[in-house]
């Protein structure tokens, strides 16, 4: 796959995103809009498909990232604990800060993922020379440690259900007003293949990344705060999108191996189209309902990666 | 005698075995040699069923090891492999005598004992034997599992590379015991070594591997020669006669 | 101090926690408080067994000590089974529902289940798919709770409340029929299954040395899992899902216990998840009266204890 396919591929999704809905507007009457439709258009359709886009991308790429600096193939935000922490700051913030301002509950969510990746990259360098599932597995049991955390507070506030509903990921409440958080994330993204190299470099191990002149534990920090902050943001607006940091990358370093420079670009376009396409299937699939973007995700983001790890061990044999 | 007929074992990247046929002489020390990936170690794995073949047949005196009794066979044949990591905290004492659960089930006899106690005395392990595993030095490790197997008291025994981790003392040690278990009990030995001297130096006969395949077995004299060792190592090595012994100088 | 004075010490603890158990706060009401409460003690003793048991042995089959059987998915299918029921048939039907259908119809679900991911590992020769069993038993999990956390979001709220009551395990309302059975079921899949448990220790050794000492070691393998199946269903079937119970157990007996063996260190995990279980509950219903679930206690010491071990261990 090159570049140039999935470039058209993403335009036209899009194109189709904008046109998909409950009210009626067809692609030929784009430019002589209602005034309704172009309300629809403003409020809902637009910032939907920006922060699809933004959301695909962002997830993917911090995936990418954390495989990188974990050098393990199972290892993304939400298999790993980063998403559970981040859930955990976001109930804190509500139960001590009641009606706190979107800015203050990311900053937390923000502070928790941060200490609990931190934690999760501890573990890891202790287990490094052991089986990567071995590894992967214990990030899982370490995100249900935290997220049993997150039942139990839940539990004495009464919030279980409401905590269920914003984890599972969902664009249909995204209005305009209530996604630019997102945008935050554009210039971590950017941030990030700036950084690129190092991120390589570093997930060949501290001694390695040392003797090349690198400053390992700065950079170290700086991946593990983007992909915090990238987790926190996307948690907070759109949702948990389940499997999707892990399966992206990892159908990308099929065809494109693993140099983060060329497939850092791969992996983003690939994410946005990929969620894109979920969220078109869960809009009409139950047509005039929604199914919600997070379930659409987890089934066939579980199915790709079951498939994916069937695939490995065929090669292995 | 342990009987190799048409053996293979494919993996990826066509590596593996291929067609391997070989005799192994009962009650003789035999050392497999050959460069990395040559699959020794693959070879050593499948005659004592640690992996399961893709085809062909090994009889390990008259039995067909894939069809066997798997612990009939663990009183005729053991096998050590070279990385052994434990997960459990044991005492040299209790390793060992995990050597005779082919015989006793875990319940062990006075005859088992004797047996234990035999085996750590040939590794010289009487002090250790109160130590836990994790304490001690990779050559102490390496000597603690050779009793094992020794404790096993198989008429078969098979070693994966049981001179790493020691020093050249103890690797001197170690292939003198394996000679002495060969001529006083008359065991059968069969190892894979790095080092051709001491290949040379304790063997009664070499095989060689190559790409999967048996390239070469014949006596120490047959293999201790440059054209010899020039087609199994691609390098040119000298040998030379030190006091009647043939000695590679493969360093320069 | 020897193994066996540990095991002393640790039953004379169990014991006198019972009594504890048994005896607090009665107010003479004892026609109607002994029947109960011996009730809870059975269920919590056949649980405790149940998961110690099952997670020994599961973390001898995968050789290392931080996993517990609970991460192939079935507190998830389990979860996903009583939402589903709530969801098509109403909470009314749930709360209704006799107890012994409900328990043979989460053993029918979960032992299936465990039947296809075994399946998988019987496909192939080597033990080391193991690792790989997990992961896929842990993604068909993940599968599980987003169809039902999707289905919770449509429940209005009294139904979610009889679905959110499930999801913690609890000794409260244990039916002495489905105890029985559960017993009858552990019971004999113990009996079964004790001739392959003998080779335990030797398995403990790894694959390699297992099968140099003459261990069948990949059909004791699946066999021994089909048994840790059997007793991870019937526990989360009798009392719901407690996560991290085994891992806690299992790891407090190999620190305490000097001895590897499984003659010592079973009954020791057993002991102590008694004791957890016992010792869980009377501080659930006195010091937090009944506020906090058990299970969210335990799974919440239990974590801890996770990180403790890892974050603290030289090796692990």
């Amino acid at each position: 796959m090159k570049l140039r396919y999935l470039f058209p591929v993403l335009l036209i999704l899009s194109f189709t995103s904008l046109f998909v809905g409950v009210s009626d507007i067809r692609p030929w009457e784009l430019f002589q809009l209602t005034e309704d439709q172009a309300e629809i258009m403003r409020i809902s359709r637009i910032p939907r498909l920006i922060s699809i886009i933004i959301a695909g991308v962002g997830m993917s790429v911090i995936g990418l990232i954390m495989q990188q600096l974990t050098r393990n193939k199972f290892v993304s935000p939400t298999t790993a604990g980063t998403t559970d922490s981040a859930s955990l700051g976001v109930l804190m913030a509500m139960i001590i800060i009641p009606g706190a301002s979107p800015l203050v509950k990311i900053v937390i969510a923000f502070a928790f993922a941060m200490a609990g990746t931190l934690v999760m990259i501890r573990i890891m360098e202790r287990l490094r020379y052991r089986d990567p599932i071995l590894v992967a597995l214990v990030g899982l049991m370490f995100g249900s440690i935290v997220g049993s955390a997150t039942t139990f507070l839940a539990l004495k506030y009464n919030l279980m259900q409401s905590v269920g509903s914003w984890l599972n990921g969902d664009f249909s409440s995204i209005l305009k007003g209530r996604y630019e958080m997102l945008y935050i994330s554009i210039p971590l993204i950017l941030l990030a293949y700036l950084f690129a190299d190092r991120f390589t470099i570093a997930g060949m191990g501290e001694s390695f990344a040392v003797n090349l002149g690198l400053n390992y534990r700065q950079v170290m920090r700086i991946g593990l705060a983007i992909v915090a902050l990238v987790s926190a943001v996307i948690l907070l607006t759109v949702g948990s999108l389940p499997f999707l940091g892990l399966i992206i990358p990892n159908l990308v370093s099929l065809y494109k191996g693993d140099h983060l420079r060329s497939s850092l670009a791969h992996t983003a376009l690939l994410g946005a189209i990929f969620v894109l396409g979920c969220d078109i299937l869960g809009r009409i699939v139950i047509y005039p309902f929604e199914v919600p973007i997070g379930l659409v995700v987890g089934v066939l983001g579980s199915g790709i990666f079951l498939y994916l790890l069937l695939r490995r061990r065929a090669a292995h044999d | 005698m342990i009987e190799v007929r048409g053996l293979s074992k494919r993996y990826g990247g066509g590596q593996g075995i291929h067609d391997i046929s070989l005799t192994i002489a009962k009650g003789a020390v035999t050392s497999f040699i050959g460069p990395n990936g040559a699959g020794k170690s693959t070879l050593l794995s499948l005659i004592s069923r640690l992996i399961p073949m893709d085809e062909g047949q090994v009889q390990i005196a008259g039995a067909d090891v894939s069809k066997a009794d798997s612990r009939g066979l663990a009183r005729v044949i053991s096998i050590l492999k070279q990385s052994n990591q434990l997960n459990v905290k044991l005492k040299v004492g209790e390793l060992v005598e995990f050597g005779r659960f082919p015989h006793s089930s875990g319940r062990l006899s006075a005859e088992d004992h004797r047996s234990v106690d035999e085996a750590i005395r040939y590794m010289e392990l009487e002090e250790l034997r109160g130590k836990f595993i994790d304490q001690l030095s990779g050559g102490q490790r390496q000597r603690a599992f050779i009793a094992m197997v020794l404790a096993q008291d198989t008429d078969y025994i098979l070693l994966d590379e049981p001179l790493n981790n020691l020093d050249l003392k103890h690797s001197v040690q170690m292939m003198k015991v394996l000679r002495r278990l060969t001529d006083e009990l008359g065991k059968t030995i069969v190892l894979v070594l790095h080092d051709i001297n001491f290949a040379a130096a304790y063997s009664d006969s070499i095989v060689a591997l190559k790409e999967g395949r048996v390239i070469r077995h014949g006596s120490v004299d047959d293999m201790m020669d440059p054209v010899v060792l020039k087609e199994i190592y691609d390098i040119d090595i000298p040998v030379h006669n030190v006091d009647g012994r043939k000695v590679c100088l493969y360093f320069r | 101090m020897t193994d066996k004075r540990k095991l002393l010490i640790l039953a004379i603890v169990v014991i006198a926690l019972i009594a504890v158990f048994m005896t607090i706060h009665s107010y003479g009401n004892w026609d109607y408080i002994l029947p109960r409460r011996s009730k809870k003690i059975a269920a919590m003793l056949l649980t405790g067994m149940a998961i110690s048991v099952s997670t020994v042995v599961f973390q001898t089959l995968t050789n290392n000590k931080i996993l517990t059987p609970s991460l192939i998915g079935l507190d998830s299918l389990y979860l996903l089974l009583q939402t589903a029921i709530v969801f098509m048939l109403g909470a009314d039907t749930l709360t209704a529902m006799s107890k012994n259908v409900q328990f043979f119809l989460s053993a029918a679900v979960m032992i299936p289940f465990c039947g296809v991911l075994y399946k998988l590992l019987f496909l192939r020769k080597d033990g080391r798919a193991i690792y790989f069993l997990l992961l896929v038993g842990i993604i068909c999990g993940s599968f599980f709770s987003s169809i039902s956390s999707f289905l919770q979001m449509l429940l209005d709220p009294n139904e979610f409340l009889v679905v959110q009551d499930k999801m913690f395990a609890s000794f409260n309302n244990v039916n002495s029929e489905v105890m029985v059975l559960a017993t009858a079921i552990a019971v004999l899949s113990a009996l079964y299954f004790c001739k392959d448990l003998k080779y335990l220790d030797v398995m403990a050794l790894g694959r390699e040395h297992a099968v140099n000492l003459g261990v069948p070691y990949d059909r004791i393998t699946k066999r021994l899992l089909v048994f840790v199946a059997l007793l991870v269903s019937v526990s989360t079937a009798l009392v719901g899902p407690i996560t991290f119970l085994g891992f806690l157990v299992s790891n407090v007996a190999y620190r305490l216990m000097s001895s590897f063996r499984s003659a010592v260190v079973l009954p020791a995990a057993s002991l102590i998840s008694f004791a957890a279980l016992i010792g869980g509950q009377l501080i659930a219903e006195r010091v937090f009266t009944f506020s906090t679930s058990l299970s969210v206690i335990l799974n919440f010491a239990g974590g801890l204890y996770f990180l403790y071990l890892l974050l603290k261990e030289e090796r692990t």
